[in-house]
């Protein structure tokens, strides 16, 4: 039973890495616009222009060129880059380490924020719900989810800009645009990237505590959180042993979606401050028509993607059995 | 439907109204013209003239951000119209029929919705070019499987229940059933995935105008208006203020509304 479902699981993700690395192949294979006039220039001798579409492979048919691809792509050699004449894996290798470090802070910067403040609320509106507190204590708790309302509402790019301008420009926490790479020096690295961070991370972190407070006031009506209580259970230790193992399901699902969602997100923050990650060079290696790199940047987010998909569904199962039999 | 007396909906159509009543009259009044270059006005502060200020060609603002935020829900309106016109049919017949097709059709799906759309809507964007209306269609097509997912599941879910089982003893057609019996039911769940609908495609329209993808220049959007404004945040905040706030009030508006529609409770 748990073989068949592990062996169904990998063959649906190596099926879907299949589709996507063809999908973004072929995509890019058929888009109007020779790469080769691009880089030579409009008038490049008739041999010269021959010379680079075989040396770049461009001369084969587009199967030759898609199993040549992905065979030299599982190997770790993504083919070099059209506008910067260096292997994209070279051109990628920091850049990964960029956005990475962005992504991975953010998350944890959600996780942070949303599961404190989440239990909190959650904790106070279970007691709220049942009629028994305070007018002032209910007001607050109007007020704190007003306000979780109005965050979620506000984009990231937004979030960043707002940011840059309140602690950058103002309270000069940080100076915007001055990012230093990791080679140069770690520790500025990522105190650079902090804000940035922060910027994905505040929107994100209120969706999560909206969904907690939703998931656990779903399950507080149910018959074992009666139990729980009647065996002498406190608030908190119902509300952590015994409904937030149901309660954190969706949470769980939400954030494995949340964090494919931070990585491509970082796309724009990274634009919003100026870091030069793989978002940036994604962007750039559009209007430049740099396939490979845009190519290469598709495939390895998708895969991250797809494999944090079935990483969520892993820990879910393993939490809660019930998933286990479907 | 049910709609409960609440202060979700109450505020939800309250700043909904607010915020397309400016769009709506901003098609066809501003207060300046957006596109007209005043040059000895440049960075004006707010004043009679220019009520939220002028930008750094001197480009009323007020007017600019009125005139993106009809863009922007023109675009997230064409797009709710391909992407979720598209979706229906598809939602409709295979959650009415079911069988392989639709097997075929949720599997794709999945695959399509397991990314996120901003990536999606870069390359679509990479293939096609820029501006306008490949953002609309780009968006369009990556709206319609989670789309078509919403409208399959309802009708899934209705499609078991006894009245249609009557309605076909009865000697109901199938068109009949879906668009007489089933659809009705699903109002409630597909109105609110409308909204959220819509703000995530108000959402990616501002991304991909941000970066520049969308609309262009001189034409204002509300991401064109952010990305142009971000230079001159410290000499003049007014002016990212005023596009973000408007984009911060469309959505919160749709959010509202969203949470503010009760759905009936399913079996």
């Amino acid at each position: 039973m748990t073989l068949k479902y592990i062996l169904k699981r990998v063959g649906v993700f190596v099926v879907t890495l299949f589709v996507i690395s063809t999908l973004a192949f072929i995509a890019f294979s058929i888009i109007p616009g020779d790469p080769v006039t691009r880089m030579l220039g409009m008038n490049a001798s008739e041999e010269r222009i021959v010379e680079m579409r075989s040396e770049l492979g461009l001369d084969k048919p587009i199967h030759t060129r898609f199993f040549k691809w992905l065979q030299s792509f599982v190997t770790g050699d993504f083919g070099k880059s059209y506008s910067y004449s260096i292997p994209v894996r070279e051109l990628l290798s920091d850049k990964v380490l960029t956005t990475a470090s962005l992504s991975l802070m953010a998350f944890v910067f959600v996780l942070a924020i949303s599961m404190p403040l989440g239990l909190l609320l959650s904790r106070y509106s279970i007691i709220s719900s049942k009629g028994a507190k305070s007018s002032f204590q209910r007001a607050i708790i109007s007020a704190a989810t007003a306000l979780n309302q109005i965050i979620m509402s506000i984009p990231p790019f937004f979030t960043g800009i707002i940011i840059t301008y309140v602690f950058g420009l103002i309270l000069r926490f940080f100076t915007p645009g001055a990012f230093v790479p990791y080679s140069g020096n770690p520790a500025a690295f990522y105190a650079y990237l902090i804000f940035p961070a922060l910027s994905i991370a505040l929107p994100r972190s209120a969706m999560v505590i909206k969904l907690i407070r939703g998931s656990v006031l779903n399950e507080a009506g149910s018959d074992y959180v009666r139990t729980a209580y009647s065996r002498g259970g406190g608030q908190w230790y119902v509300l952590l042993v015994h409904i937030m193992r149901n309660a954190l399901i969706p949470v769980i699902n939400f954030l494995a979606m949340t964090l494919s969602d931070i990585v491509a997100g970082s796309i724009i923050i990274e634009q919003v401050f100026a870091i030069p990650g793989m978002g940036r060079l994604l962007l750039l290696s559009i209007s430049n028509r740099d396939y490979p790199v845009v190519q290469t940047i598709v495939v390895i987010i998708a895969s991250v993607v797809v494999i944090l998909n079935l990483l969520a569904d892993v820990i879910c199962q393993y939490i809660d059995p019930r998933i286990r039999i479907t | 439907m049910i709609i409960k007396k609440n202060h979700y909906l109450f505020f939800g159509f309250i700043i909904t109204a607010l915020v397309l009543s400016i769009a709506i009259i901003g098609f066809f009044w501003t207060p300046n013209n957006p596109n007209a270059i005043d040059s000895s006005n440049r960075f004006a502060s707010p004043s009679t003239k220019y009520p939220l200020g002028t930008d750094n060609f001197g480009r009323c603002i007020l007017s600019r951000v009125v005139e993106g935020i009809g863009a922007t829900v023109l675009v997230a309106v064409f797009t709710l119209i391909i992407g979720f016109g598209v979706g229906l049919i598809i939602g409709t017949l295979t959650g009415y029929y079911g069988g392989w097709v639709d097997e075929l059709l949720m599997r794709s799906g999945d695959v399509v919705m397991a990314f996120p759309s901003i990536l999606l809507a870069l390359v679509f964007i990479s293939i096609t070019g820029t501006g306008r209306y490949n953002v609309i269609i780009a968006l369009g097509v990556l709206f319609i499987p989670s789309f078509a997912r919403v409208v399959r599941g309802e009708f899934v879910r209705i499609r078991e229940l006894d009245f249609v089982h009557s309605a076909k003893i009865m000697g109901a057609g199938p068109l009949r059933i879906m668009l007489v019996h089933i659809l009705p039911n699903a109002i409630p769940v597909l109105l609110r995935f409308l909204a959220i609908g819509f703000n995530n495609a108000v959402l990616a329209e501002a991304s991909m105008s941000y970066l520049g993808l969308g609309v262009q220049p001189p034409d204002s959007s509300l991401g064109r208006l952010l990305s142009d404004s971000q230079p001159f945040l410290f000499t003049a905040p007014w002016y990212a203020l005023s596009a973000g706030v408007a984009i911060v009030l469309l959505i919160l508006g749709f959010s509202l509304i969203s949470e503010g529609i009760v759905l009936p409770r399913s079996e």
